[in-house]
Order: structure tokens, then sequence, then C-alpha cells
């Protein structure tokens, strides 16, 4: 397999991983909306604090942790690019 | 100013841009103290605010090609990510969000989840690839991967119906804001509106935009976040209200509890007169509604907004202006980061505001009050007059019932300093803060739509030889054009903001995101199947529209029509974008695999690294 087609095979999986991620914290967790509201978090109902505020911070943090994954990948297959920002 | 350094003194200059706006706060809450009206200091706010855009806009003027569609290429991460932030959070963002979670509680916040969590299948299946590929406009991707005018054509179209369709929304919005600010009609106040967005955009294109809209970003945070915070320290919320209020939000269940959630027969309102687009409190604030049809609700709207969110040419292109694929990545978490500053504010306050009017042990609270009591309050005059609020004592008793109490969504941000006391001088700043918001989305959009017509329409595929000049004038006429036609339409009002800002999002995703995906994802995607997709998408999906939207449907299908498995007007993207893939994927395998050189191009696009597909200059 070429240096290529490895790498593209890691991003892709790397695209899977968060995906699924975001797959749970947008869709999977609301699907349990009521059982969750049982719960509480800072005082808050669970899936009401989810909403409001969980699982937009929770993306934030996808966000920034998928890219720096990505980055390594990038460098570990020689496609990095020079830091020029 | 604008040459040589000034991307490594970016920092400074909007540091000081930043101190400069608070010394105005400062001066104008003085000027309160002074005496100054608060009609005037509403005034001053805007205009000045106005006139720094202005500047900024005729500072970045350009007559180079790629200043002018991708500001040069060099515009730093986390600047780009305010910049996308102040994009993307529109008047409708600004001005009634906090008003939506007021009314409409948990199940409103499927919006919330919706236009953020896009922003993960931004990053991970668009961003960096179309980065990578070097284009000016996002139908530009889709004509040069896909190959030929035709399929480029059919983007154009797709990227019109959904990007005019948010432009007159957000013109809508400048023109209210205007209106309100400046004490003139909502006609004049559109078209003051519009030639703020022209000014900022027309000299510099992408460029001015850019940079403006940073601006304009510290302008409407810093509007949102004061209020808040404040508001929360004054009525007992706490000083960091988006981690404290989990007791606040316990009372309200406990206060709907107490006064009843009753919903108002629509003949009853019709016959107190309640005035159109008021609402009233009749669901809960924080309960999750019970039954596979309400959590089908909330997924369906969620889905609808995020992939939207990711198939919105506004937002993408705003990608193509970072240095490097890997900044394209890191500026989309940016965008997020900012954007979460103000979308997770949005429910503190409606929690607060809520709270300030229903609960009776505070100075504020009027629900349980006498009628006349009420009526005598100066805010609540204030908005009645101009029909903002309004009161109908159904059961006349002359005591004020949660169900009798209706406002505009809009009210919730643009009234709560007021009605928790704050001074005036934070009203100015929430006016400045949503005109900044109307603005600098109107001005992406105008400019989405004008370097569609002026790029892929007039230079690739009409006059392919047209001079650099010639381009820039055809660019800059067609912006005046897009923006006026904006403003005309915007002046009729057809549908209330939050309506028409959702179809944009089903525009875009039943017409646009699978053909951007499959482009990047799928290599044996074809032409042909591009173009059967773009059109069965977006065909299938206005149909549905007009099918589901009673205001369409009486005349066009004679009737209205219960909405299939729940999918009503906000959603009807989940019915363009699933035949859009279908008929693509068909379509694709049923034609000759593309050439060793197309494929070739998609190859190049998923390596960060090597030259751009298309030139620096193209």
């Amino acid at each position: 397999m070429s240096n290529k087609d490895a790498y593209w095979n890691k991003t892709k999986n790397h695209m899977i991983v968060t995906l699924v991620l975001w797959a749970f914290f947008s869709l999977v967790i609301f699907m349990f909306g009521s059982e969750l509201n049982t719960m509480s978090f800072l005082g808050y109902p669970l899936a009401y604090y989810m909403t409001a505020q969980g699982s937009l911070l929770a993306f934030v943090i996808i966000l920034f942790w998928t890219a720096n994954k990505q980055e390594k990948i990038d460098e570990e297959h020689g496609f990095s690019e020079r830091e020029d920002n | 100013m604008f040459k040589g350094d000034f991307i490594q003194n970016l920092p400074k200059i909007y540091g000081t841009y930043t101190g400069g706006f608070i010394v105005f706060i400062i001066l104008m809450a003085l000027a309160e103290q002074a005496g100054v009206s608060a009609k005037n200091i509403g005034v001053m706010f805007v205009a000045f605010t106005v006139l720094i855009y202005a500047l900024i806009g005729y500072l970045s003027r350009t007559i180079q090609v790629d200043a002018y569609y991708v500001a040069g290429r060099q515009v730093p991460t986390v600047f780009n990510g305010m910049a996308t932030a102040a994009d993307w959070m529109s008047g409708a963002s600004f001005v009634a969000l906090a008003g939506g979670v007021y009314f409409g509680g948990y199940t409103y916040m499927a919006f919330l989840v919706g236009w953020t969590g896009g922003y993960v299948l931004v990053a991970t299946l668009m961003a960096p690839y179309l980065r990578k590929f070097g284009c000016y406009t996002v139908p530009d991707f889709i004509g040069t991967r896909y190959g030929g005018n035709a399929v480029r054509a059919a983007s154009v179209f797709v990227l019109f119906i959904a990007s005019f369709t948010y432009v007159t929304a957000q013109i809508n919005a400048t023109g209210t804001i205007a209106s309100r600010a400046l004490g003139i009609p909502f006609e004049a106040g559109v078209w003051v509106g519009l030639i703020s967005i022209l000014i900022c955009s027309m000299l510099g294109g992408m460029r001015a935009v850019t940079w403006t809209q940073v601006a304009q970003y510290i302008v409407l945070i810093i509007a949102y976040l004061i209020p808040v915070f404040w508001i929360s320290s004054n009525v007992g919320g706490g000083i960091f209200p988006h981690l404290m209020l989990g007791d606040e939000v316990a009372r309200l269940g406990e206060l709907e509890q107490q006064f009843g959630l009753v919903k108002n027969s629509a003949a009853d309102m019709k016959a107190a007169g309640v005035p159109g687009g008021l609402k009233y409190i009749s669901g809960t604030h924080s309960g999750v509604p019970e039954g596979g049809m309400a959590v089908w609700k909330y997924l369906s709207l969620a889905i609808c907004m995020m992939v939207g969110t990711a198939s919105l040419p506004h937002i993408l292109m705003r990608y193509f202006t970072t240095p490097t694929v890997r900044a394209a990545r890191k500026s989309v978490a940016w965008s997020l980061f900012f954007i979460f500053l103000l979308y997770s504010s949005a429910p503190m306050l409606a929690t607060l505001s809520k709270l300030a009017l229903m609960d009776p042990n505070l100075p504020t609270g009027i629900i349980g009050k006498s009628i006349s009591e009420v009526q005598s309050i100066e805010w609540v005059q204030r908005w009645s007059e101009v029909k903002q609020v309004f009161i109908a004592d159904f059961n006349g008793d002359g005591i004020l019932q949660l169900n009798e109490w209706f406002m505009r969504g809009d009210v919730v941000v643009l009234a709560t300093p007021e009605v928790a006391g704050l001074p005036f001088v934070i009203s100015g700043l929430v006016f400045a803060g949503g005109m900044a918001a109307a603005m600098s989305t109107a001005d992406g959009l105008v400019l989405a739509i004008s370097n569609a017509l002026s790029h892929d329409i007039y230079y690739k595929i009409i006059n392919p030889k047209a001079e650099t000049a010639k381009r820039l004038l055809v660019a800059r006429t067609l912006l005046v054009i897009i923006g006026a036609a904006g403003a005309y339409i915007a002046s009729f009002r057809l549908t209330s903001i939050l309506g028409s800002v959702a179809w944009a999002f089903d525009f875009a995703m039943s017409g646009l995101f699978f053909p951007l995906v499959l482009g990047v994802w799928w290599k044996r995607a074809t032409r042909e199947g591009a173009i059967a997709g773009i059109l069965a998408g977006i065909i299938s999906g206005t149909v549905y529209l007009t099918w589901v939207f009673p205001k369409f449907s009486v005349p066009i299908w004679g009737g209205v029509n219960t909405p299939f498995l729940g999918i009503d007007h906000l959603r009807f993207g989940l019915i363009g974008a699933p035949i859009c893939l279908v008929v693509m994927v068909v379509v694709s395998l049923m034609t000759k695999e593309p050439s060793p050189a197309t494929q070739k191009l998609v190859d190049d696009t998923r390596i960060p690294t090597g030259k751009a597909i298309l030139g620096k200059q193209h």
C-alpha cells in the first residue's frame, strides 16, 4: 500500500471516530431525553443541561481534539505543512 | 495600515479597537448620567459602530482578484474564527435566539445543538479539502471537480436560492434594529441597513468583509455577554450564570406548576385582538416532552440544522481564506468556540428573563399581579405602544395569568436589560450588537451570492477572457444589485425571521451537501450523477415545501396537508437531501467512471501538502 493510501485510510478512520462522537453528543443522548432529565448536573436536569450547554461544549472539544489528531496523522506520513501562521 | 506587517499587527490593532469600544461605552454611560436622552444614546451607538465598519471597509479596498474573493488567503486561524462566528451569528441568533428558548424551552433548543454540531461536519468532511482545492467559491469546487458548465450552474442555482432566502431575513433584521435604534420607519431602516452593508463589502470584497466581521464579532459578543452577567447578578442568579442557574431552572418548574401551563384557543386570541407574531408561554422550560414523536421532532430539526450548516456557502467560503489546510481545520474549532460563547449564554438569558417576569418574590415579577398595576409599569407601556407586548384578560378576573401575557420573542433580548433595571446605555449597546450581528451575516451572504454569479457564471461561463478590472467591476455591480433586491423583498416581510432562516438550511442541504461530500470522499461520483443529484434534491425539497407549508399549499395544492412523518416546513431538507443522495449514487454508478485526471485531482485534494488544484489566480 502506498504512503498516500495508508494516509487516506487513517484519515478515513479518524473521520469515522469523530463522527461517532459527534452523533453521540448530537443525536444519541437526546433519544433518551426524558430518562436523562431525571439525573442532574450542576443542579440542572441533565438533558436540559446538555442541550443548553453540554453538547455545545463537547463539540468545541471534539473539534480541537480532531484537528490536533489529524495534524499528527499528517506528520506521520510526511504531509505536514510548514508552520506559516 | 493594511499593508506589509498588517497581519502581524492584528492582535494589537483589534486590541486597541476593543479598548476604544469599551472607552466609548463608558463615555456613553457618562453621557447618560449627564442627562443625554435614551434615544440619542441609541443613535450614537449604532452610528458610531457602523462608521467604524465603513472605515474598515474603505481601508480594505482592493483591486486584486484573490484579495477580493478570498482575502488573499492570509487570514490567521483565530481571526478567521471570529470572522466566521460573526458571519454565522445572524440578527436572528442575536435578537431571537433567547426569545426562542424563552417560549420553546427544551424543544426549541434543538436549534442550539443543530447550529453548533454542524461545525463537526464542516471540519471533518469539508473545510480542509475545499481549502486545499484552492477554489474561490463553493460552485467553483463543484464545477472543477465534476467538470462542465451545467453542474457549475446547477450549484450556483442552489446557492442562490439558499443564500437569498437567508439574506432577506438578515436585511429585515438590520432594518428592524436600525428603525428602532434610530427612530425611523422600518422601510427606511431597511435601506439604511443595506447601505451600511454595501459600504462594508463593495470596495474590498472578502478582504473587507473579513476585517469588518472581526470588528463586528467583538461588538456583538460584548453586547451580548455584559447584559447576561449583569442581569444575573441583579436578579440573584450569581456572577457566573452558566454554572449557577440550577436552582433558577428548578424554580421555573415550580412556578409553571403554580401558574399552570394553559393553551389558548386561536379563537380566543383572535377575539382578544392579540397582534400577530406575539407569543405566550405554554410549554415547560426544562422538561422533556414525552413520546417518540417528540423525540423525532427534536432529532429531525437538529439533523436539518447540522447538515444545513455544513452546506451553507457563506460559511464554507470563510475557510478558503486561511493560509494553510491545517489552519482551516483549527479555524473551524475556533469558530465554534466563539459561537459557543454566545449560544451557551442564550438559554441563561432566557432563564433569567423568564424568572424576572414570573417570580412573584422578585420586584420585577408581573405574573399574578393585577393587570392595572402591570399596565402602569413604564417598560410595559413603552413596548405595548409598539405592539411588542400585549395583555389579554381572558378570564376577566383582572389578574395577569401566565397565558394572558403576550410578547414578541425579540423583546427578551431587547427589553430584559430595562426590566432588570440596567441603565439605558446597556440597551444602546444591545442595539449596536444586534446591528453588528445582522450586518455581518448579510455581508457574508450578499458576497457569497455575488461572488458565485460574477466568478462562476460571468467569468467561468460567459466571458472567460474578461480582464481583472472588468471582473471586479462585474462583481461589485452584482453585489449592489443583489443587496438592493434583498432589501426590496425584505420590505414585504414574508415570514418570521426564524422561519425563513431554517429554510435556507433546508435548501442548502437538499442541493449541496452530498455533491460536496461525495466530491471529496467518493471518487466514483460522476458529473452526470452530480447534476442529477443537485436538481433532484433541490426540486423535490422545494416541491415538498410548497406541499407542507399552508401558505403555499392552499393556492398550489388546494388545501392544507398533514406533514409526512412529522416533516414540516422547517425540516423539508429531510426530503430533499436523501433524494439527492440516492439519485446521485444511482446515476453515478450508471455512468462511466470519472477520467484518470479527475481521480488524480481527488487524490491531490485529500493530501494537505503540495500545490492547490486551482492556481492562486484563476
